[in-house]
C-alpha cells in the first residue's frame, strides 16, 4: 500500500475521532457517553501496543510468560468494590487530578513529594510512550510498500507528524477546563471506542490465523510440536519461574492503580461509583477474550516465519503475507487505536502532574498571585498544552534516538517497575495512619535507585559502550553487586529481581522512617481522612485541622485569580449558605480555609493550593496532640450529633408526656374543684334546711305544736345527714389518698354478712322489704372486717332503698370463681339506667333518674365501696345482663 | 303536702299573690312553704323543673322561687322555659340556691332571673326580698 494512502487513512481515522470526541464532549450528559460499559471499556486504556503487539512476541519466545501481565489486573479487580472505591471518594472529595495530587494530599500537601512522584512517574512513562510511537512506526513500515525506504530526519518520517496529530488531540481536549479534576468526556468516550475496535480487530486476526491460515486450534499445536518445545511454552517452569511469575503478577497488579493513564480513567474520569460494579467483572473478561488468540498468533506465525520475522508484528505480516491487505490494515488500525489512548490518556495524565506539581508549585506562583484571573486561566491551560506537546515530542525523541532496539516488552517492564516504586506509599499509606512524607519521599528515591542500578543501568551501559561488563561482572567487578543478581540472588529475570530489591528496599526505608519520624499535624490530619474516609466523608470541609487567623476578603482575592470574579463570589455563597454562616463572614476558620484549597485543588494541584492560600492566613502551628484531639473530636461531632438527634427526639416524647401530664393535672385539679363544690352543695342543703327550721321555730310564738315538733324533728334528721356527710368525706378522702391501711386478718365471710344483714335490717322491715341470705355456708378469708361490712352495708341499703316497698326483696349472695369470691347483692326494683353504669361508683353521682329523695344518700357510698374493694385487690361492678332489678357484685381475691 | 292536712287558714286579702317553690330538698321546702303561707300567699310547691312545668301550665303564680341542683330538669332549664312561654311573661323568676359563685350568679341574672338568692338563708330576708319584688 503507499504511503499517502495509508497516510490519508489514518487521516481520515484521526478525523473521525476528533469529530467523536467533540460530540461526546457536546453531550457529556448523555447516556451513551455516561454509563457503566464506557466506563469498563475505558479501564482497557491498559492495553496498549504492548498488549497487541509485544505479548505475541513474548508468547512466541517465552511461551504463557506473557500472562502475568494480566492476571495482575484480574486479581485487582474484585478489590476495586473496596480499594477503588476508597481512592475515588476520597478523590473526589479533594478534587484531586493525579496520583501524584492523591498521594502528596496523603502526606500532608507535601510539594516534594508530589514533584517526585511526577519525575518518577515522568521518567517511567516517557520510554513507554515513545514505545507506542515505535510500534506505530514500524507497523507504518511493515504494511506500506516502501519498506527499503529509510528516513533520514525527523521532517520526512511519518511517525512524527503522527505524533505531532496525536499531541493536538489530547491538547485540545484535555484542556478544555482550566480544573484538570473536571472530566474528559471526549477523550473517555473515544477510548472506550478504541478498545472496542483494537479488541474487535484483534480476536478476527486470531480468528483468521487459527481457522482459516490454520485449521483450528489442535492443527496449530500438532504442528508446532513437531518444531518447538511445546511443554516449556505452555508451562510455568517449576519453582523459579513461578517466583518470577509471581513478581509479574505482583508488578501488574500494582501498575493498575498505580498507572497514571489507568488512575486518570478509573478514578479522576469516574462519574458514579456504582460504574465500579460493572468494571469489576467486565474489564477482566475483556482481558480474558484479548489473550484468547495471543498463543495461536505466535505459534502461527513461528510456522509460517520461523525466526526470520520480528515476532510481535505477526498479526500485521500474517495476514500480508496471505495477500490479505485490507484484513492487515484493520489490524493496523486496532493497534493504533491502542497506541491513540495510551498515548492520548498518559500525556493528558501526565501534563497535569508536570502542571500541578512541578511547574506551578515550583515557578508560577508568584506570577499567579499578581495577575488577572482570564490571564491566569489562560496560563495554568496553556502551561498544560504546552507539558502535552512536549512530552509527546520528547518520547519521540526518546524513540527516535534509543528505543528503537528495544522491544516492545522490555521498555513496558521497565516502566511497570519504576512505577510500581510508588505502591508503598500508596497502598500502606491507605490503611497506616502512622505512613508520613519523609519515609514516603526516601522510600520512593531509595526503591528509584535500586531500579536504576538493576536496571536502567545495564541496559544504557551496554547501549553506549556495547559490551555487558557491568551485567557479567559487577559493580567495581564486585559479583556480589551484579545488576541482575544483586546479592547473589540469580535466578529472577532483570525485571522481578530489580522490583524484588527495589520494592524490599522502599518498603523498609517507608516504615522505619515512617516510625521514627511522625509527620506534622498536617500530615496526620490528611492521614486520618484517607483512612478513615467514610466517617470525614460526612464532615467535609470541617475535616480539616486548622489553627489560625486569615480574613475571608484575603482567600476572596487569591480564589478570585483562578477562579474569576463571578465564580469566587458563587463559590463563597454557597459556602456560606451550606455552613449557615452570615454571608458577610469577616474571619476565615477552618472550614473555609479547606473548601478554598479544594476549589484551587483542581487548577494548580494541592500542593500550590495549600501554598497559596497559606500567602495569605496566618497559620499556627498545632501539636500533634492538638490534631488527635481535634480529630478525635470530629469524630465525636457524628456520634454527638447522632446522639443529640435521639435526645432531641425522646425529649419531643417527654414533652408530649409533660404535657399529657399536665393536662391530667388540670383535670384532676377541675374534678378537685368540682369535689369541693359539690362537697359545699351537700353541706349547705342540710344546714340551710336547719337554718330555715330553727328561725322558724325560734321567731313564731304561736306556731302549732305538730309543726313545731315537725320542724325540730326536721332539724334533727339534716343533723344525722350532716355528720353522716362529714364522716363519709372524711373517709373517702383518707381512702382515696391510700391513707388507710387495711386491718387485714382471717374472717369469716358468713359472719360479716350476717352482720351486715342485721345493721339494715330495721330499715328494711320499715319498707316491708324482704332480706334473703341465698348462701349460707362459712368460708375463712382474710380481709378488714369493718371495711367489707360497710361495703355490704352500703350496697344492702342501696338495694332497700331502691327496691319497691311492701314487694321488695333484696338478695345477698355469695360464689367462689377462679381464687376469688363473688359477693353479690340483687334488688327487685327498677334496675339502674346503661347510661349510668359507667359513672355509678364516682363521687356523688346520683342517678336523675333516682326517685327516692335526699336525705339518705350522701353521693359517697358507691364511691367509696369502689376504693375499699380496690385496696382488697378486687373489683367491683354492675351486672350488666341482670334485667330484674339492679345486681352489683364485687369480687375479692383469696390472698 | 303536709301543710295542707295541718290546715293553717289565714286571713285572705283582697289579692291574694301566689308563689311556685321549685325544690328538691323537702325539708326546705317545708319551712318556705309554711312562712310563706303565713303570709298569706297562695303557695304552689314543685320537686323539680319537671313539676314546676306542669304546675305552670295550669297556674299562673307571680313569682316563682327556684333551685337550680335539681334532678331530670334543672332551674335554668326551667326558667328558660318560663321565659318563653306565653302568657308567663308578668312571672316573676327568683333563684334560691346552693351556688354562690360570683359566675352563678352572673348566669343566672343573665339567664333572665329577676333575684338571685343564696342558701343558707334567713326566711324573713327572703320574704321581704320577694315582697320587695312584688309591691
Amino acid at each position: 500500500m503507499s504511503n499517502y494512502i495509508l497516510i490519508a487513512i489514518i487521516m481520515f481515522y484521526l478525523a473521525v475521532l476528533f469529530f467523536l470526541a467533540f460530540k461526546a464532549e457536546k453531550n457529556a450528559k448523555s447516556r451513551w457517553v455516561n454509563n457503566p460499559y464506557v466506563y469498563s471499556l475505558s479501564l482497557a486504556v491498559y492495553c496498549s501496543a504492548w498488549t497487541y503487539y509485544g505479548s505475541i512476541g513474548i508468547a512466541a519466545n517465552s511461551g504463557v510468560d506473557f500472562l502475568p501481565i494480566y492476571i495482575g489486573p484480574v486479581i485487582a479487580a474484585p478489590l476495586w468494590i473496596v480499594l477503588l472505591r476508597k481512592i475515588i471518594r476520597i478523590s473526589k472529595q479533594h478534587k484531586i487530578s493525579s496520583i501524584a495530587d492523591f498521594i502528596s494530599l496523603r502526606y500532608g500537601n507535601n510539594r516534594f513529594l508530589g514533584a517526585l512522584i511526577t519525575v518518577i512517574c515522568f521518567l517511567a512513562i516517557l520510554p513507554y510512550i515513545s514505545l507506542q510511537l515505535k510500534a506505530v512506526s514500524e507497523g507504518f513500515e511493515i504494511i506500506s510498500d516502501e519498506t527499503s525506504y529509510v528516513s533520514k530526519s525527523i521532517w520526512d518520517d511519518s511517525t512524527f507528524y503522527i505524533a505531532v496529530l496525536l499531541a493536538l488531540f489530547a491538547t485540545f481536549f484535555g484542556t478544555q477546563a482550566t480544573d484538570a479534576s473536571e472530566k474528559h468526556r471526549g477523550i473517555v468516550t473515544t477510548v472506550a471506542l478504541e478498545s472496542i475496535l483494537k479488541i474487535g480487530f484483534f480476536l478476527l486476526v486470531g480468528i483468521y490465523v487459527t481457522f482459516f491460515i490454520f485449521d483450528g486450534t489442535q492443527d496449530i499445536f500438532d504442528q508446532f510440536s513437531q518444531i518447538g518445545d511445546v511443554e516449556r511454552l505452555t508451562t510455568i517452569q517449576g519453582l523459579e519461574g513461578g517466583i518470577n511469575w509471581f513478581f509479574m503478577v505482583a508488578l501488574s497488579f500494582f501498575a493498575i492503580f498505580l498507572l497514571p493513564r489507568q488512575f486518570q480513567m478509573a478514578v479522576i474520569e469516574n462519574n458514579r461509583e456504582k460504574h465500579l460494579k460493572t468494571a469489576i467483572w467486565a474489564f477482566p473478561l475483556y482481558l480474558l477474550l484479548f489473550n484468547l488468540f495471543v498463543i495461536f498468533i505466535a505459534f502461527g506465525g513461528k510456522l509460517v516465519f520461523g525466526d526470520t520475522a520480528n515476532a510481535e508484528y505477526y498479526t500485521l505480516l500474517l495476514p500480508l503475507s496471505e495477500g490479505h491487505l485490507f484484513l492487515t490494515l484493520l489490524v493496523f488500525l486496532g493497534g493504533f487505536s491502542a497506541v491513540i489512548s495510551m498515548v492520548v490518556v498518559s500525556t493528558l495524565a501526565l501534563s497535569t502532574m508536570v502542571s500541578n506539581n512541578l511547574i506551578i508549585p515550583y515557578g508560577f506562583l508568584d506570577k499567579f498571585i499578581e495577575n488577572h484571573p482570564d490571564k491566569n486561566a489562560y496560563y495554568i491551560k496553556n502551561i498544560r498544552r504546552i507539558s502535552i506537546f512536549s512530552i509527546i515530542i520528547l518520547a519521540y525523541v526518546f524513540y527516535y534516538h534509543f528505543s528503537i532496539e528495544r522491544s516492545l516488552i522490555s521498555i513496558g517492564l521497565v516502566s511497570f517497575v519504576i512505577v510500581s516504586q510508588l505502591a508503598p506509599s500508596f497502598f500502606i499509606g491507605l490503611y497506616w495512619n502512622r505512613g508520613s512524607a519523609r519515609g514516603s519521599i526516601a522510600g520512593i528515591i531509595i526503591g528509584f535507585a535500586i531500579t536504576v542500578y538493576t536496571l536502567i543501568l545495564p541496559f544504557t551501559t551496554n547501549i553506549v559502550s556495547g559490551n555487558n561488563n557491568l551485567a557479567e561482572h559487577g559493580l567495581f567487578g564486585i559479583s556480589l553487586l551484579k545488576p541482575y543478581a544483586l546479592f547473589g540472588i540469580d535466578f529472577l529475570n532483570p525485571y522481578a529481581h530489580a522490583m524484588f530489591w527495589s520494592l524490599t528496599f522502599n518498603i523498609l526505608v517507608y516504615l522505619v522512617l515512617s516510625l521514627i519520624y511522625k509527620g506534622n499535624y498536617r500530615e496526620r490530619n490528611y492521614a486520618e481522612m484517607f483512612i478513615d474516609s467514610k466517617n470525614y466523608s460526612s464532615l467535609q470541609d470541617s475535616a480539616l485541622v486548622w489553627k489560625g487567623e486569615a480574613y475571608v476578603a484575603d482567600i476572596k482575592n487569591v480564589l478570585a485569580k483562578f477562579l474569576g470574579e463571578k465564580e469566587t463570589t458563587r463559590a463563597l455563597r454557597i459556602f456560606f449558605t451550606k455552613y449557615d454562616l452570615p454571608q458577610d463572614t469577616q474571619v476565615a476558620d477552618a472550614r473555609l480555609i479547606n473548601f478554598s484549597e479544594k476549589l484551587l485543588t483542581g487548577s494548580i494541584g494541592s500542593a500550590s493550593a495549600k501554598i497559596l492560600i497559606a500567602s495569605v492566613v496566618k497559620e499556627e502551628e498545632i501539636s500533634l496532640l492538638e490534631v488527635l484531639k481535634i480529630l478525635e473530636e470530629s469524630k465525636e461531632t457524628i456520634a454527638r450529633n447522632k446522639m443529640l438527634r435521639e435526645k432531641s427526639e425522646t425529649l419531643t416524647l417527654l414533652t408530649d408526656q409533660l404535657r399529657q401530664a399536665n393536662l391530667d393535672l388540670l383535670d384532676k385539679d377541675k374534678q378537685k374543684d368540682e369535689f369541693l363544690d359539690t362537697v359545699a352543695h351537700e353541706l349547705k342543703t342540710p344546714i340551710t334546711g336547719i337554718r330555715a327550721s330553727t328561725e322558724l321555730v325560734l321567731e313564731d310564738k304561736e306556731m302549732p305544736d305538730p309543726i313545731r315538733e315537725q320542724f325540730l324533728k326536721n332539724v334533727l334528721q339534716d343533723s344525722d345527714r350532716l355528720s353522716r356527710l362529714i364522716n363519709n368525706i372524711l373517709d373517702f378522702e383518707k381512702l382515696s389518698k391510700g391513707k388507710t391501711t387495711l386491718d387485714l386478718a382471717q374472717n369469716d365471710i358468713q359472719q360479716t354478712i350476717k352482720k351486715a344483714m342485721e345493721v339494715v335490717k330495721h330499715m328494711a322491715a320499715k319498707k316491708q322489704v324482704a332480706l334473703v341470705n341465698k348462701n349460707p355456708h362459712k368460708l375463712s378469708l382474710r380481709y378488714d372486717a369493718d371495711r367489707i361490712l360497710q361495703v355490704l352495708t352500703n350496697l344492702l341499703s342501696n338495694a332497700i332503698k331502691f327496691s319497691p316497698a311492701e314487694t321488695g326483696v333484696v338478695t345477698m349472695d355469695y360464689k367462689l370463681s377462679n381464687q376469688s369470691i363473688e359477693l353479690s347483692v340483687t334488688d327487685n326494683g327498677k334496675g339502674i339506667p346503661p347510661e349510668d353504669f359507667d359513672f355509678i361508683f364516682d363521687k356523688f353521682y346520683q342517678s336523675k333518674h333516682q326517685n327516692t329523695k335526699k336525705p339518705e344518700g350522701s353521693g359517697l357510698g358507691l364511691a367509696i365501696c369502689k376504693q375499699i374493694v380496690e385496696q382488697h385487690q378486687g373489683t367491683i361492678w354492675i351486672d350488666k345482663s341482670y334485667k330484674k332489678g339492679a345486681k352489683l357484685v364485687f369480687k375479692l381475691p383469696f390472698d | 303536702m303536709f301543710l295542707n292536712c295541718l290546715l293553717i287558714k289565714l286571713p285572705t286579702e283582697s289579692m291574694t299573690r301566689k308563689i311556685l317553690i321549685v325544690d328538691d330538698e323537702p325539708n326546705i321546702v317545708m319551712t318556705l312553704e309554711y312562712a310563706f303561707k303565713k303570709q298569706g300567699f297562695e303557695v304552689f310547691i314543685a320537686r323539680d323543673g319537671g313539676e314546676a312545668l306542669q304546675i305552670l301550665e295550669s297556674n299562673i303564680p307571680d313569682v316563682v322561687l327556684l333551685d337550680i341542683m335539681m334532678p331530670e330538669v334543672d332551674g335554668y332549664e326551667t326558667l328558660k322555659f318560663i321565659k318563653e312561654k306565653s302568657g308567663l311573661e308578668q312571672v316573676k323568676v327568683v333563684f334560691l340556691t346552693a351556688k354562690h359563685k360570683a359566675s352563678d350568679i352572673e348566669k343566672g341574672l343573665k339567664l333572665g332571673a329577676d333575684k338571685y338568692l343564696t342558701k343558707p338563708f334567713s326566711i324573713k330576708k327572703i320574704i321581704s326580698e320577694i315582697q320587695d319584688l312584688l309591691d
